[in-house]
């Protein structure tokens, strides 16, 4: 199987990715009708004025004297109408947030532990910012929209309704008028809503090229003191700012010249409802209180037309950033866990075997060849090879960290696909070359290998593996903190910390890729000693570029150029001629020279 | 980190305001002015349409014929006012994001500049995290009530102007006003007084959230080699509830406050239509005057909460403008001489009674070597004795606590800017690859040819994978160089340093992910081409020692001793059992091996720790 990059999604349709996206959050489904009712309520509010307005001309002064009791129980009445709607526009406020933030956040959540259960080669095909992106930025740009421009959507229909209705009741030719009016801009928005949305492409672009150039000076300080580059990594920042900023003013400027074209035609609107208006009342179709009435009800079409852009332009987004975790969500792990149908195998000592195993990175050429070995329990296995020739590779396969191409990896005679991953990764762990720590105490990290363990088993950890004397000569020994990726602690102690972490998981089956390469031979020596006690017994896997490892192995197995070349003991490996000899021969000259 | 509207921070608030002010005058002013007319032509417009109905509906209703003149008239007031009007608007908005903008790009700028200006030792102590959102999260922030301000602006002239234009038109009628336009206002504040820390909390939150996503999906490979997707998704999920709650917080009090803003002004709409109905009959004003007033407050009433949107983001400007400022102010920014170092032969060097402390905990204790011109030194000493700190100081990454580091005999502090960039190269244990092509990693953008490229990169044997890539010298590495093997990103680190030939060259452990094979050819390959330069190689491997003339052993922060290898092994326990820790594991395997062993695994356990502490 080939691993594969995250779905792009692009090929479903807007409204199918809502309707897929809502089909994943029932928390924002469940009591909708109710908002929306809620919804329609708070709307009809915004006709109260009209209305008022018309009665008082009309009816209140139609005898030239107003007709103050009138006037005034029609204010009332009105008043009242306003506290309710105020008190339905509430309730649906805290309904909506409630429904989308719950919703939001098991979405989130589940996004997240996605992208955990992708292979590691389908999380390397994305930046790692772009991938905390999906759980973070584009949430909010969902959320933003539903709480927002979603409501702006249906308020705004449901406002153009309410006051073409009333509208109509008063005068349909006015009714015409206005809508002739408003249709050229109804007609003209999606297409600057596509200018915007271009525009605005531009910006997330040119955020991101700028976010990327601003990392690297931070990122990559120590490079570039040391070799002085710090004019050109300006440069290239402030090419980059400068051109985030020209496409942020340039969006700008069409959101300037399209928002107010609406007031021209609104105005354009009242000035034509005078114009006729007048010439309806002297016929008779229409009073003048309908006629002023008419003058407010067009400030209603003001509002939604002018955010119409911004609000499409946010569905987009929306639409988009649905698309971007949806795209996570529908990639299948290709290294998946069977869960439940799984097979458990019991605690023990473990055997593995390579059955015909061939695997190559996505595009690339074949990296492991024809790999058929077994690894017997209870045995201490070195693997030994130049850079490049695959050891990696295979520590990722026999982990299960990808799958292989062609063949299979068993333990225990069970197909690795097959095992649970509860089950497989504590029995199988491996240390990987450079010893990633999260920011915390030292206690914070090694505990990361077994949460339960309690301060005293990290001690006894850290003694057992001799490292105590260590801890204790640190400023706040258990408790310091290692910072973030670990950079407080020197290159030797991150990976002592990385090793003790496994340690404390206490597995069957210990793989170290180089995860002592940067201690020095002392430590590195004791170390592997206090291993060998405790993996006595169980099945460790070494790859080591210092031969030391392969000399005390039960087994080397030697790698060249992806091939499995040479295995057996050290001892019958350095007679026979061959890579193992040669790997051998310069360690040996370059130890004891 | 709550920050409340206190009078202190709406003090701190305006001062930044007041800083963009002076920096974009003209773009200020220019915005203002056009906020001015979008404001006096909204109370304009109200005006007009008193006027057309006033002139033109209601004589036309009364007398049944229509005034030509009038009715022009009227059509042109409301055409022309709100013709300039959207001039307003657009001229508002615009200048806004000029405004805004530009002063966003100007923060960024400065910060990224200061990033780059002050020393590493800097960096050490800010985490990487808060640096990034400093110069984006940050400085977006410090500038975001520059967006509302003009049209701010604009409402004051327009309350002025309506104000104004009420008591023309009827005193009493513009008490209502002055009563209902304060009341929105205070409601106003009272809403972003609620809101603004229940807002800065989410706004901290989804930081929170974020920061933890980047950690996690950093450590995916431990998090998945160790099983821990549970245990990070709780982690993750708690976090994320917690942002969920105080987004909801916050969703309550916008509920709250929205609807009642909106519904304030009806109100007023309202109270305007009972007073004037009362003042119509007392004929104190003309049912024109009346239209007028009611389409004020409805036209009033959205942009007054401009005046909130400013308040409102005040308190997160100043957070936002003190963290900017709190790097712009950092100083100990690297001073440079003014001295040249450039020479064609290799460079001497000398360090004198050198001490560094990271914080308070000091690591390096009065050290004190040299190195002639053209030798080669091995650093030797156990993990965390203090070899990579002491290596960033030779090239001066950050500067010792005291004591010198001399080059050629010049200070390194005396040397002028690039200039020792140019003689000295360091490869740092820790190999950085860029996410760009092999060739970009190589030059940094220099210009190399590519026959240079490739020697540099035959001498750290890397030129035969890079052939076998993709694209040759075109391929991209990816993020931190993730498609390469460790050995592969550590050569082409090193080809990155010998391209440049430096006098001095450093090597921290570079060859640590590299077989013993390859090791040695680089090794003999830098001997042979590096006759002219001096290198200082920190190692723990014998060859790499063996190259050496003269070693210097280090231990916790200390010189312990220095002199040749073999005088070393010889005299110096430290060195001793650091160097042949492996032969002497050889000889006592072989010893233990003699004796067959038995016995349950974890019995032997404690043996074996006897025999380590032993
Ligand atoms: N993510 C990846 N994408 C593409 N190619 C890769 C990736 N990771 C490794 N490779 C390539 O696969 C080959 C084997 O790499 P691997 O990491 O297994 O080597 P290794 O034997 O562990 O080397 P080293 O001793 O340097 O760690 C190399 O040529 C490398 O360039
Ligand atoms: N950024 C930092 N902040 C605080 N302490 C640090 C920092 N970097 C290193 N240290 C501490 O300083 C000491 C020396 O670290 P340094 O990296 O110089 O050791 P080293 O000799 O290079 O070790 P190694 O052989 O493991 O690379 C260590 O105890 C380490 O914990
Ligand atoms: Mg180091």
């Amino acid at each position: 199987m080939t691993a594969q990059s995250i779905q792009r999604n692009a090929e479903r349709s807007a409204l199918g990715t809502i309707r897929h996206g809502l089909s994943l959050t029932p928390e924002f489904r469940k009591g909708l009708a109710g908002t929306l009712i809620l919804a329609v309520v708070a709307t009809i509010g915004k006709i109260i004025v009209p209305i008022a307005v018309q009665q008082t001309i009309d009816t209140g002064l139609k005898t030239g004297r107003p007709d103050l009791e009138y006037i005034t129980t029609a204010v009332l009445i009105c008043a009242a109408a306003v506290v309710v709607t105020a008190l339905a526009g509430y309730l649906m406020n805290v309904r909506l947030y409630k429904a989308t933030e719950s919703s939001l956040a098991t979405l989130r959540v589940r996004g997240f532990r996605h992208v955990h259960d992708l292979s590691v080669l389908t999380q390397n095909s994305e930046r790692r910012g772009a991938l905390v992106s999906r759980v973070t930025n584009d949430i909010d740009q969902i959320s933003t929209f539903m709480q927002w421009g979603g409501l702006m959507i249906i308020v705004s229909l449901g406002q153009l309704f309410v006051a073409t209705v009333l509208m109509f009741v008063y005068s349909w030719q006015l009714t015409l008028l206005v809508w002739a009016c408003f249709i050229p801009l109804m007609i003209a928005l999606p297409r600057f809503q596509r200018l915007l949305s271009r525009a605005y492409t531009l910006v997330r672009e040119r955020t991101g090229d700028m976010l990327a150039a601003v990392s690297e000076s931070v990122v990559g300080a120590a490079v570039i003191r040391a070799y002085a580059s710090e004019r050109r990594t300006g440069e290239r920042i402030d090419t980059s700012v400068n051109a985030n900023r020209s496409a942020q003013i340039r969006a700008q400027t069409i959101v300037g010249f399209v928002f107010p074209l609406t007031e021209i035609v609104a105005a354009l609107a009242i000035a034509g409802i005078v114009l006729l208006g007048v010439r309806l009342g002297l016929s008779g179709d229409i009073s003048q209180g309908q006629l002023v009435a008419f003058l407010f009800l067009v400030t209603l079409f003001v509002s939604p037309l002018q955010t119409a852009t911004e609000v499409l332009n946010e569905a987009q987004n929306a639409v988009a950033g649905w698309r971007r975790i949806l795209g996570v969500l529908d990639t299948p792990p290709d290294v998946a866990d069977p869960g439940e149908r799984g097979v458990e195998l019991p605690r023990g000592p473990i055997s593995v075997a390579f059955e015909d195993v061939h695997f190559a990175y996505p595009g690339g050429e074949p990296v492991l060849r024809e790999i058929t070995l077994e690894i017997p329990p209870r045995t201490r296995v070195a693997v030994v090879g130049e850079t490049g020739s695959g050891k990696t590779t295979f520590a990722k396969l026999l982990t299960r960290l990808m799958d292989p191409v062609g063949g299979r990896v068993t333990v225990d005679g069970h197909d690795l696909r097959e095992v649970r991953f509860s089950c497989l990764r504590e029995r199988i762990v491996m240390v990987p070359q450079d010893g990633f720590l999260f920011d915390g105490t030292l206690a914070d990290n090694i505990r990361y290998g077994k949460p339960s363990a309690t301060d005293a088993e990290i001690e006894l950890a850290m003694t057992e593996l001799g490292l105590a004397d260590w801890v204790e000569g640190l400023p706040a020994g258990l408790d310091t903190a290692v910072g973030q990726r670990g950079e407080s602690l020197s290159a030797g102690e991150r990976q002592l910390v990385a090793l003790a972490r496994a340690y404390l998981a206490d597995p069957d089956l210990l793989l170290l890729d180089e995860a002592t390469s940067a201690v020095d031979p002392a430590t590195e020596v004791r170390l592997a000693r206090a291993l060998e006690g405790v993996t006595r017994g169980r099945t460790a896997v070494s790859i080591a570029h210092r031969l030391s490892t392969a000399e005390k192995a039960d087994e080397v197995l030697v790698f060249d150029a992806g091939r499995l070349v040479q295995r057996g003991a050290h001892a019958d490996l350095v007679k026979e001629p061959g890579v193992y000899a040669d790997l051998h021969s310069s360690w040996v000259s370059a130890a004891h020279s | 980190m709550a920050t409340k509207v206190t009078s202190a921070v709406m003090r701190q608030g305006l001062r930044v305001l007041g800083v963009a002010i002076r920096t974009e005058k003209a773009v200020f002013t220019l915005a203002v002015l056009s906020s001015a007319v979008y404001g006096g032509m909204t109370v304009a417009s109200a005006w007009a349409l008193g006027w057309a109905t006033q002139n033109v509906v209601l004589p036309s209703f009364a007398e049944d014929r229509v005034a030509d003149g009038a009715l022009w008239t009227g059509t042109l007031l409301i055409i022309g006012t709100a013709l300039l009007k959207a001039i307003g608007v657009a001229g508002r908005r615009i200048l806004a994001g000029l405004l805004q903008y530009r002063m966003q790009a100007r923060s960024r700028r400065d910060v990224t500049k200061q990033y780059l200006r002050l020393p590493l030792s800097w960096h050490h102590r800010h985490p990487t995290g808060q640096l990034l959102s400093n110069a984006s999260a940050d400085a977006e922030a410090a500038w975001a009530p520059l967006a509302p301000l003009p049209m701010a602006v604009g409402v004051i002239v327009m309350l002025i102007t309506a104000a104004v234009a009420m008591i023309l038109t009827d005193t009493v009628l513009a008490v209502v006003g002055f009563l209902i336009f304060p009341a929105i206002a205070v409601l106003n504040l009272v809403y972003q007084r609620k809101l603004s820390p229940l807002a800065t909390r989410a706004q901290q939150l989804r930081a929170e959230v974020s920061e933890i996503a980047h950690e996690s999906f950093d450590g995916a490979l431990v998090v998945k080699t160790l099983g821990r997707e549970d245990l990070e998704t709780q982690r993750f999920l708690r976090r994320a509830h917690e942002l969920r709650d105080a987004n909801i917080a916050v969703g309550r009090v916008r509920g709250l406050f929205d609807p009642m803003l909106e519904a304030l002004p009806t109100l007023g709409v309202l109270a305007v239509l009972a007073v004037g109905a009362l003042r119509l009959s007392t004929s104190s004003i003309d049912a024109g005057d009346l239209v007028q007033v009611a389409y004020l407050f409805t036209l009033l009433s959205f942009p007054i909460r401009a005046l909130g949107w400013v308040l409102a983001e005040l308190p997160r400007s100043v957070v936002g403008w003190q963290r900017v400022q709190a790097v712009l102010d950092a100083t100990g920014s690297m001073e440079y001489g003014s001295q040249d170092l450039a020479s064609p032969t290799p460079a001497a060097l000398e360090v004198r009674g050198v001490s560094y402390a990271y914080g308070q905990a000091e690591v390096l204790h009065d050290v004190t070597f040299d190195v002639p011109a053209g030798r080669t030194v091995a650093l030797v000493g156990p993990t965390g004795s203090g070899k990579s700190t002491l290596v960033q100081l030779l090239v001066r990454l950050v500067d010792p606590t005291s004591g010198q580091v001399l080059l050629d005999g010049l200070d390194l502090r005396e040397v002028a800017y690039g200039g020792i960039a140019e003689s000295v190269a360091l490869v740092p244990q820790q190999t950085f690859l860029f996410d760009d092509t092999v060739r970009g990693n190589v030059t940094l953008g220099g210009d190399v040819p590519d026959e240079d490229v490739w020697a540099a990169l035959r001498l750290a044997q890397a030129d035969g994978f890079v052939g076998r890539l993709p694209a040759g010298l075109d391929t991209r590495v990816g993020e931190r160089g993730a498609s390469l093997s460790g050995g592969q990103r550590q050569r082409v680190a090193l080809a990155r340093a010998v391209v440049r030939r430096p006098r001095l060259l450093i090597l921290d452990d570079a060859t640590s992910s590299v077989d013993p094979q390859v090791e040695a050819k680089i090794l003999y390959g830098l001997r042979d081409a590096a006759e002219a330069s001096t290198v200082v190689v920190v190692a723990y491997r014998m060859a790499t020692i063996a190259l050496a003339d003269e070693v210097v052993y280090l231990d916790h922060g200390r010189v312990v001793d220095r002199g040749r290898h073999e005088e070393l092994v010889t005299r110096c326990t430290g060195y001793r059992n650091l160097v042949t820790a492996y032969e002497r594991e050889e000889a006592e395997r072989a010893a233990i091996e003699a004796e067959p062993v038995t016995g349950p695994a974890r019995l032997e356990d404690e043996e074996d720790q006897e025999e380590v502490s032993a």
